[in-house]
């Protein structure tokens, strides 16, 4: 051979390894989706869904616990996000020392592992301020685990609309907070939406944090947020671990089904507010 | 002999340490058109920001020396930042319409001051329009999107966007570098027209442009105002030998 052939015969053995590589990720990720799907779907009726807790497992209390739990972890986390986000953007110098700091410490903040949330919203919420388990305190210490991601992104959101943009509206007379309100808010709107859902997302698929701070109370529904509760992502863990294996793949096929609208909204809502958008970069 | 528009006396700005204007003494006649040509990096556009204190932006810039816009020192304190962009109104580059409807963009000034009433903005938006010479072009789609505009009609847009705050003197930073040649035509004849009202000060890379509509030229070189007159004057029979070498074109 030569060795313009063995060139030739390398790059196509590299070629076969990668397709078949990229065959088996689809293969797993088609065959857990299947798998679940197979073992869930016939499992999820009426009883499951929405029926009182009684003889039979719901998850009635885990939809009002992963509802109230997303609303209260996003009702939190936007505004901080939004406004840390914002004064990272339009009210400090970008090479500035505290940006650095608030960088690291959101990098830093990304990286902890939400058991490690977890015990804190235990220690803090739980046990000192005296919440025992809830689903405020739950709520609270997703708020602060998704607090990085939100600001990030944000900050991503913001940093993309064009300086040109805010320059033509301080020239037009607009005062800071007109052209923040009118011109760069709206037009960083989509990220910030997605953003927001994808953080729901986290929010929807975690179950350590939740553990140590709700206290999966599966078979009673919340009667405030002051109340212990569960969470589909608990649910699954609950019914798999109690010997209620249908349930956990129903509750698991509800759950992969709740993800991926999520993912589609964010798509959706990336393609309905990016029209026009950022056209004169 | 007009007022002067704008006058600045020994003007020195700096950005950090580095000098970028240098001792520039100017007076800009009101109603004319004046144009700022120098090769890139010689502080014209810099110069031109003074104006409106667009440089304020800029976290290092410092400046010094005395700016009068219609005899009021703009670098006083306690100076109506707002109130002097309402005077001095800016067009930029690249044009930068707003992305929402053509109606919003112009209405953006007024409604910054205070106008609300639907007659009052429609007729803010018909006349400013009409003035930028692109009324009969839009005036069936106002409330579309200006981005679906060609980037003439978005640099038009600007303009009377611009007007809308009811400025009297308009600084324009290059209007016509993004632009193809006969976009560049109708903004030339727009600022002839324009400038019966409004004083007119533009920077301009291109030097045809500045014997095409400028009265006056004024000549920068590595921050400082090397030469200012006529601009047939200038053009024709200049002062300095360094202007000389620029027009001619031996450097730039």
């Amino acid at each position: 051979m030569t060795r313009h052939q063995r060139q030739i015969r390398r790059a196509q053995l590299l070629r076969i390894f990668a397709q078949g590589m990229l065959f088996l990720t689809l293969l797993m990720l088609s065959g857990i989706v299947i798998f679940i799907l197979a073992s869930g779907l016939p499992h999820i009726n009426m009883q499951l869904l929405f029926g009182d807790y009684g003889k039979y497992p719901s998850i009635k209390p885990a939809l009002l616990g992963t509802l109230s739990l997303t609303l209260l972890a996003l009702v939190i986390a936007a505004p901080i996000g939004i406004g840390t986000a914002l004064f990272l953007t339009e009210y400090t110098r970008t090479r500035s020392h505290l940006i650095r700091a608030i960088r690291i410490a959101s990098e830093t903040l990304s990286g902890i592992p939400s058991i490690v949330y977890g015990i804190f919203g235990y220690l803090v919420f739980a046990v000192a301020l005296g919440f025992k388990y809830s689903l405020l305190g739950g709520g609270i210490t997703l708020a602060i685990m998704i607090l990085p991601l939100v600001v990030r992104s944000t900050e991503e959101s913001l940093l993309a609309v064009p300086q040109s943009l805010r320059e033509a509206s301080l020239a037009l007379g607009a005062s800071k907070v007109r052209m923040i309100f009118t011109i760069v808010l709206p037009c960083a709107m989509s990220g910030i939406l997605t953003s927001l859902i994808l953080a729901a997302g986290r929010v929807i698929s975690e179950s350590a944090v939740l553990i140590l701070t709700i206290g999966m109370v599966v078979n009673k529904m919340p009667e405030s947020l002051m109340s212990p509760g569960t969470s589909l992502a608990l649910d699954v863990y609950y019914f798999g671990s109690n010997g209620y294996p249908e349930q956990a793949a129903a509750t698991g096929v509800v759950l992969l089904i709740v993800m991926i609208g999520i993912n589609l909204l964010a798509v959706f809502l990336g393609k309905v507010f990016g029209k026009g958008e950022l056209m004169h970069g | 002999m007009g007022k002067n528009a704008i006058s600045v006396k020994d003007c020195n700005l700096h950005y950090g340490s580095v000098p970028a204007l240098k001792n520039v003494t100017m007076d800009i006649r009101e109603r004319k058109v004046t144009a700022l040509i120098g090769p890139s990096g010689c502080g014209k556009s810099t110069f031109l920001r003074i104006f409106n204190r667009m440089n304020d932006l800029i976290e290092s810039c410092r400046i010094t020396g005395e700016i009068l816009v219609e005899g009021n020192d703009i670098y006083a304190s306690g100076v109506d930042v707002i109130q002097l962009r309402k005077t001095v109104g800016m067009v930029f580059q690249k044009p930068n319409p707003f992305p929402m409807s053509i109606y919003d963009n112009i209405a953006f000034a007024p409604r910054t001051f205070g106008i609300r009433k639907k007659a009052e903005l429609s007729e803010i938006i018909e006349r400013t329009l009409y003035r930028a010479g692109l009324w009969y072009e839009v005036k069936d789609r106002l409330h579309q999107s200006a981005l679906g505009l060609s980037g003439g009609q978005q640099q038009r847009l600007c303009i009377a966007r611009a007007l809308a705050a009811e400025p009297r003197i308009l600084l324009m930073d290059e209007p016509t570098s993004a632009l193809d040649p006969i976009s560049t035509g109708t903004i030339e004849a727009l600022i002839m027209e324009l400038k019966a009202e409004y004083t007119i000060v533009i920077v301009t890379h291109n030097m045809q442009q500045a014997t095409r509509i400028s009265d006056k030229t004024a000549f920068f070189l590595l921050g400082e105002l090397v030469e200012y007159g006529g601009t047939q004057k200038v053009f024709s029979n200049p002062f300095d030998g360094r202007t000389e070498s620029y027009i001619t074109g031996r450097f730039g």
